[in-house]
This record gives C-alpha cells, sequence and structure tokens, in this order.
C-alpha cells in the first residue's frame, strides 16, 4: 500500500488530498471537500497529464521564436521527451496559427502545433 | 488636428475587447494607438495554457487569446496605429502621439478609454543590497527573451516572489534546461493561484519557501549567488536564518503597477490602493468621457474579467458619444473594510446604472470561512459564505438596480468580510 499527498487544484482552497493506492483497486482519496477533488486525486495518480507549451526557433520571421503547445494533453512523464524533441525544431517563416510543428511528439501521438502566426521578415 | 469619436490607448486585451464593444455598440470612428509593432499587448509573450476558460470556455494559450480577439477587430475593420506612443491626454482629451511615419501630431477625442495596462515592479522599488551585476530581471523580461527573442535567460537561477509570472518562468526555464533552486516569497502566502504552484513548482520539486526574501546579490559582472533570510510578522529578515544559493540569475515576480503616467498628467483623480484612477460604475473616470479598464485600472487575475470589464467600458465609451440623455448623476461612494482593501468602482451612479453592476475587488488576507457582506448604510443586503479567500485571486458581488431602488436615500455603499 502507498500514500500519496497532493494539493488540489480545483480552486484556490487548495485542499490537501491523501491518495491511498493498492494493488488492482480504485485509489482511496482522502481530504477533499468537493467532487472535483476527489476525481483530481484519481486522475493524478492513475493517469496524470498536462499540456506542453514552448516554442520554437523560426528563421526569416518577424520574431525569432513561435510558441507552440500540445495540442491536448500528454501523460506527465513524457513532458521532457515532447521538450527534447521541440527544443532541437528550428522551422522557416511564415507561420501560420494552428500549423503542425511536429507529427507525433515523442511518439505520444499528439501534435504539437503553433500556437501564434509568424510573418515572414 | 485630427479627430475621433474614440481614441483607445493601448491595444492589449483590454484596447481590442473595448474597441470591437465600441463599433458594436454602434460608433464607427475608432482608433486604437498601440506604442508595440503588434496587437495583442503582454498576451504575445504568455505562451502558456490556461486563458479563456470563461470567455471561450476552452484553455488558450496568451497568443491564441489575443488572436481570437485580433480577429474580432479586423472583423470590424477597426483602425488602429501601431508602434505609436502616446504623450500626453489633455483635460479637453487632445490626445498627442507620435511614431516613425506622423512624427508628432495630435487627435481631439470625444471619448478616450485607457487601456494601457501595468508594469512589473522593478528592483529598483525593492531597496536588496548588494551589486548591480547581470543576470537580474523581472520575470516578465526573462519571459519576452525567451518566448519573442529566443535568448536563453540563465542556468541557475533563484526567484523572488511567487506572483504567477514568477511561477510560470519557473516552469519554463526548467523545461528549457535551466536549475530552478528555490522561489523565495516575502509574504507567508503566495500571491499566485493554486494551480500555478502545483503545476510549475510541485510538478518540478521546486521548493516554494514562504516568509523568506533576499537580503545579498553577490558577484560584479554577473549574479554568482544571493543570500535568502527567513522573515518575522513584522517581514524583516531574521538574523542566523541566511541560506546561500550559488546562482547566475535572479528573477522578480513581485507585484504589478497601474501604467497611469498619462492618466495622472491628465489631472484625473487617482485611487491610492488600486495605483488606477477613481472609477463610477460605467468606468468613467473624473475626467468626463475619459474611461479606463484592464490592469490600468486595477490587476486582473484572469484576462477573461480583463476582457468584460474592457466590452462595458467600450459601450459606455459609444453611449458618451452617442450623447444619449443621462439623468442628473447621483454618484454613492463604495468604501472598502475589514478585510476588503479596494472595490472598482468606487462610485455608483444610482440614477443611471445599469441593471447589473459587477463590483470587484480584492481582500488584503488569506481567509478561510468567511462571510462577503454589503451594507446600504446601515443595513446589510448582501451576505454570502466564502470558503477561502486570498489577495491573489480577485473576487466580485453583483449589484442590481433593483435593490438599489429599495434605497433612495442611500448615502454609502460598504463591501467587507465578516467572520459570521
Amino acid at each position: 500500500m502507498e500514500t500519496r499527498q497532493l494539493t488540489c487544484i480545483g480552486c484556490p482552497l487548495g485542499c490537501q488530498l491523501t491518495v491511498t493506492l493498492e494493488d488492482g483497486k480504485e485509489p482511496v482519496v482522502a481530504g477533499y471537500t468537493c467532487k472535483r477533488g476527489e476525481a483530481y486525486g484519481k486522475k493524478e495518480v492513475t493517469d496524470p497529464t498536462r499540456t506542453v507549451t514552448s516554442s520554437v526557433r523560426v528563421t526569416g520571421g518577424e520574431i525569432a521564436m513561435a510558441s507552440v503547445k500540445t495540442r491536448t494533453d500528454i501523460p506527465k512523464d513524457k513532458i521532457f521527451d515532447v521538450m527534447a524533441e521541440i527544443r532541437a525544431v528550428t522551422i522557416p517563416a511564415p507561420v501560420a496559427l494552428g500549423q503542425v510543428i511536429l507529427p507525433d511528439a515523442a511518439h505520444t501521438g499528439v501534435a504539437v502545433i503553433a500556437t501564434k502566426a509568424v510573418a515572414k521578415r | 488636428m485630427q479627430q475621433h469619436d474614440i481614441v483607445i490607448v493601448g491595444g492589449g486585451p483590454a484596447g481590442l475587447a473595448a474597441a470591437v464593444a465600441a463599433r458594436k455598440a454602434g460608433v464607427q470612428d475608432i482608433l486604437i494607438l498601440e506604442r508595440d509593432g503588434h496587437l495583442g499587448g503582454i498576451l504575445n509573450q504568455c505562451i502558456h495554457n490556461g486563458f479563456g476558460l470563461h470567455t471561450f470556455k476552452e484553455e488558450l494559450t496568451g497568443p491564441e487569446y489575443a488572436a481570437r480577439f485580433i480577429e474580432q477587430a479586423m472583423a470590424e475593420n477597426i483602425p488602429c496605429k501601431l508602434n505609436t506612443m502616446v504623450m500626453d491626454i489633455s483635460p479637453d482629451k487632445v490626445v498627442t502621439a507620435m511614431n516613425r511615419e506622423d512624427g508628432l501630431f495630435e487627435i481631439k477625442a470625444r471619448a478616450v478609454v485607457l487601456c494601457m495596462g501595468c508594469r512589473e515592479r522593478p528592483r529598483g522599488a525593492l531597496n536588496i543590497p548588494g551589486y548591480r551585476p547581470a543576470g537580474i530581471y523581472s520575470a516578465g523580461t526573462a519571459q519576452r527573451l525567451m518566448n519573442i527573442e529566443g535568448f536563453s535567460v540563465g542556468k541557475e537561477v533563484v526567484i523572488l516572489g511567487s506572483g504567477n509570472i514568477g511561477l510560470i518562468m519557473a516552469r519554463r526555464m526548467t523545461l528549457e534546461g535551466a536549475k530552478v533552486k528555490v522561489v523565495a516569497e516575502l509574504m507567508p502566502y503566495s500571491g499566485g493561484l493554486k494551480r500555478n504552484i502545483v503545476q510549475c513548482l510541485d510538478d518540478y520539486g521546486i521548493p516554494l519557501k514562504l516568509s523568506h526574501t533576499v537580503v545579498k546579490i553577490d558577484g560584479k559582472e554577473r549574479v554568482t549567488g544571493i543570500t535568502l533570510a527567513q522573515v518575522g510578522p513584522d517581514r524583516k529578515p531574521i538574523p542566523g536564518t541566511e541560506e546561500y544559493y550559488r546562482c547566475d540569475t535572479l528573477l522578480l515576480s513581485v507585484g504589478l503597477l497601474p501604467e497611469n503616467e498619462l492618466t495622472r498628467e491628465a489631472g484625473i483623480a487617482m485611487n491610492r490602493v488600486t495605483g488606477g484612477p477613481d472609477v463610477s460604475d460605467s468606468l468613467e473616470t473624473s475626467l468626463p468621457g475619459v474611461f479606463a479598464c484592464g490592469n490600468v485600472l486595477h490587476v486582473h487575475d484572469l484576462v477573461d474579467y480583463v476582457s468584460e470589464e474592457a466590452a462595458l467600458a467600450g459601450r459606455n465609451a459609444a453611449a458618451y458619444v452617442q450623447a444619449g440623455e443621462r439623468a442628473a448623476a447621483n454618484p454613492v461612494p463604495l468604501t472598502a473594510k475589514d478585510g476588503v482593501r479596494y472595490t472598482v468602482p468606487q462610485t455608483l451612479d444610482t440614477a443611471n446604472m445599469n441593471d447589473k453592476v459587477v463590483v470587484r475587488f480584492r481582500v488584503g488576507d488569506v481567509y478561510k470561512d468567511r462571510y462577503v457582506s454589503v451594507y446600504f448604510d446601515g443595513e446589510r443586503v448582501l451576505h454570502r459564505k466564502k470558503n477561502v479567500l486570498a489577495p491573489g485571486e480577485m473576487e466580485q458581488v453583483v449589484l442590481t438596480r433593483q435593490q438599489v431602488e429599495k434605497y433612495p436615500e442611500l448615502r454609502q455603499i460598504t463591501v467587507c468580510t465578516e467572520v459570521e
């Protein structure tokens, strides 16, 4: 049996959650004061995900960087793998809003897309 | 001299929303003046997500949120002058501005909407002893350098202040390969959103030291280290608690100040708590026909509320130039008391108020299980329980015309917190 301490992000209250994990059983969340807290606690210990946002270098653009994001959230433990691929990218201007920068970031099945249009210099 | 019905000073989220709302209210002749080369303001460098949950019911990044409003302004064909700095606004609403193409020029405006936003509190305002080496940035400066200009800011980082920009930059620099050693916060609570503390610090194991401050900066050419110390309830460093951190970069995220040089020079009445102008419920300043909204009025926590407030200012500026007859004003002052630091608006014109008026405010401390109450003179008219109130989160109460009409002799509205 394993327990984990989390801070709920559902609202400013920031409830301190204790999640108990036992093999083959639903995680048990304690310390929450609303349903969102319980759901957050379960998701954080079973399938934590995040949207990664960053920026990539642009050549010939009116600004040097185009901001990007993963189109949806990705597993939390893949953040640094996705970042390594994002950091290796350089794209030529013009960049369109929503343009696919990486079709499948770090084998997550999730694309990295531009969140800003960058015109040619 | 050029003439325009409405001149909007600033093309960030407030200016864009005000312009679009004024156009939709029927005013054709609108001009946005923006000092940067792009519309969108600070959102352009806020590349993280979490914007627009209220406005668009989805989570957008800053540039995406800005793009939605820029599209609306484009669709309405609202003219704007970029790279244009407003130098002065006179009491008779002559706006003096300059840019490279037109030089110095004047515009006679029938109404002005102030949308200049805010700036970060700089190092000079903090009295941190030590040398003045390179490597000390406000968090927003570091954010611009990384996200727009493509520079690497530092490798080993200490952050003073737990405002949202500082928290966001802790994560951003970590993702770019820097080591963020600690975030120090002078107050016993963070001024940042809970979500940012968890997702920007906890996720990456970055410690947050509350009631701590920087007492020394080392390094002659470049920062080589800083010394933190714990502070007591008087916010003064406690001798013997010093800790040294080797680092090459110190980021400051120590508060935002509404940028009101133009407002002050126009002779508009200012509010000492918000740092913005005093406004009525129509968001009109003490200078008739000059309206204010967004972070120049008071610093917001969410851009969604900026857009909402700015749309109201835009509609009211439109109503002003369309010169519908208004009843003689009957301004009733709003007073903040017992934990409520300020209210916006500062007065409510009971003769001309909308059916609903949103009163925004912030509290001065973290309170649990408190009530937010509104008094009309001596009588309590609103009493709402809040599980938690925190200085980092903007709060609001809504007053209705119906409610106000029951008190024809109303002299004073008080917004306060109460234990029961």
